[in-house]
């Protein structure tokens, strides 16, 4: 379905897009099962109407919001935004929703309010990947920010890709879109959002602390232990000429984000 | 005795070497396949490593499945084909290593890939076990060699338990294939355990 938008050009790249064909058929949704092409081949067994969000924890507007009613206050504005993932491959992607921020202020939270947690749907009848034995993740999959992260102007809800309706394998019907933040933070097909007063565990987090961390900055210094960040391959990569490129700190948006961390020592909080 | 059943049991040997050979090069025909097709998706250079490095691993248990099977039939065709297959897994893990060296590192970054990463680290060690084997696979080598060829050629062993770990090492979330594939290892070990002694499973140890 076609969105009704405005598009951001303070919030975009004039960077090559990344095709719609690989934007929605190569995701990482392990909901949906741990192979790229999983998502796009089960995420039409999840329903995403009618859809709810719950709101509770410290804030004056807690409830149970129908999406519609969540969305209505709000103009869909198009952003352009790189998505680095912590695998270290990279897309351009024309995302359609609207700041976090404004969301956020709609529930109005209070000064205890010093985190928001964000918790994906949990339904192993509609998503495979939940039934699997042998996943080691604890579902609900579990995101969670510092509040000025949230707050901070490039934080985005995305409810659309490419002027059309979010596809279920990319996190419909919304998700969050955090581009100086590996891609596992921007958490998919939200149904929970909780203010709170102590920092949320993440779940990648809580399954290998020693490789992802809380923060989750976009940071060519500090490697996973697995592999080096200093690379990406922007995709499409071909296969005689990889698209390899030079990975930037805060996925170049250290002028939008950088003060958030000032003071802190990136390579213990990464 | 007459020469025809002796031609036909060699004829119906020939086949079965054909059809295994046949068999063994199906995971590259398809890569080559999608290659062609371009179905390979946006990241075609980690599709087609990870492709051989599985085939590499795959046909390691198949060559390691041979015995078993020779002694469960009692037909000894099985052993006819286990250097062909042991050939084709290391075929396959030279790919594999070309592969990553080429689509995945770029040639950059080797030091600290090889030396800080652990998962590549084991893949490298199973790659170099195999080495030796593939070049004492000939039959002048194996004469050569006499009562050495065979407990060196027990590193598949260790090569086959590491490249294990190469793969469980790399899981994120979901070990489930990987499981089943210790399993399969596992079981093979404790069969030539059972079968030979704990020394048929130890390199370089004279049994």
């Amino acid at each position: 379905e076609a969105l009704d938008y405005v598009a951001m050009p303070g919030f975009s790249t004039d960077e090559e897009k990344t095709p719609y064909d690989d934007v929605t058929r190569y995701n990482n949704f392990y909901e949906f099962g741990t192979g790229k092409g999983d998502p796009a081949r089960y995420a039409d067994e999840m329903s995403v109407t009618p859809w709810s969000v719950v709101v509770e924890g410290e804030c004056d507007k807690p409830g149970t919001y129908a999406l519609e009613d969540l969305l209505k206050p709000h103009d869909y504005q198009e952003r352009i935004y790189r998505l680095r993932c912590v695998e270290a491959w990279s897309m351009v992607i024309p995302w359609i929703g609207i700041p976090l921020a404004d969301v956020l202020k709609q529930m109005q939270p209070n000064s205890r309010a010093k985190y928001v947690y964000f918790e994906t749907l949990h339904d192993p009848e509609q998503m495979r990947g939940q039934r699997s034995m042998f996943s080691t993740i604890d579902w609900p999959y579990q995101e969670g920010l510092r509040m000025d992260e949230a707050m901070n102007e490039l934080s985005f809800l995305a409810v659309g890709l490419y002027g059309k309706t979010m596809p279920n394998q990319n996190g419909a019907p919304i998700r969050l879109v955090l581009p100086w933040k590996y891609g596992f933070k921007s958490i998919k097909s939200i149904v929970r959002i909780r203010f709170q007063e102590e920092r949320p565990r993440t779940t990648w987090e809580m399954l290998a602390p020693q490789e992802y961390g809380f923060y989750a900055n976009v940071n060519p210094e500090v490697d996973h232990p697995r592999w080096s960040q200093k690379r990406e391959r922007r995709l499409p990569s071909g296969l005689l000429s990889p698209n390899w490129i030079e990975t930037v700190k805060f996925n170049g948006y250290g002028e939008q984000v950088a003060h958030l961390y000032k003071g802190m020592d990136l390579r213990k909080f990464y | 005795m007459s020469t025809a059943p002796g031609a036909s049991r060699s004829a119906a040997l020939l086949a079965f070497r054909l059809a295994a050979a046949t068999l063994a090069s199906m995971p590259l025909l398809l890569v080559v396949l999608d290659i062609i097709n371009q179905s390979l998706g946006p990241d075609p250079g980690q599709e087609v490593t990870e492709t051989l490095g599985l085939a590499a691993f795959q046909l390691l248990l198949a060559t390691l499945f041979m015995t078993p099977l020779q002694r469960w039939t009692g037909w000894s065709g099985w052993l006819r084909i286990r250097r062909m297959l042991g050939l084709f897994a290391f075929f396959y893990a030279s790919l594999h290593v070309l592969a990553f060296l080429q689509f995945i590192l770029g040639w950059n970054d080797l030091w600290a890939t090889f030396t800080k990463r652990p998962y590549v680290i084991a893949g490298a060690v199973s790659f170099l076990l195999l080495v030796p084997l593939a070049a004492t696979s000939t039959r002048w080598m194996m004469k050569k060699l006499g009562r050495q060829w065979k407990p060196l050629h027990r590193s598949i062993y260790p090569a086959v338990v590491i490249a294990w770990l190469h793969f469980i090492w790399q899981a994120r979330s979901d070990v489930g294939e990987m499981v089943v594939y210790g399993v399969i290892v596992l079981g093979l070990l404790a069969l030539r355990w059972r079968w030979f002694g704990p020394g048929s499973l130890i390199p370089f140890k004279r049994a």
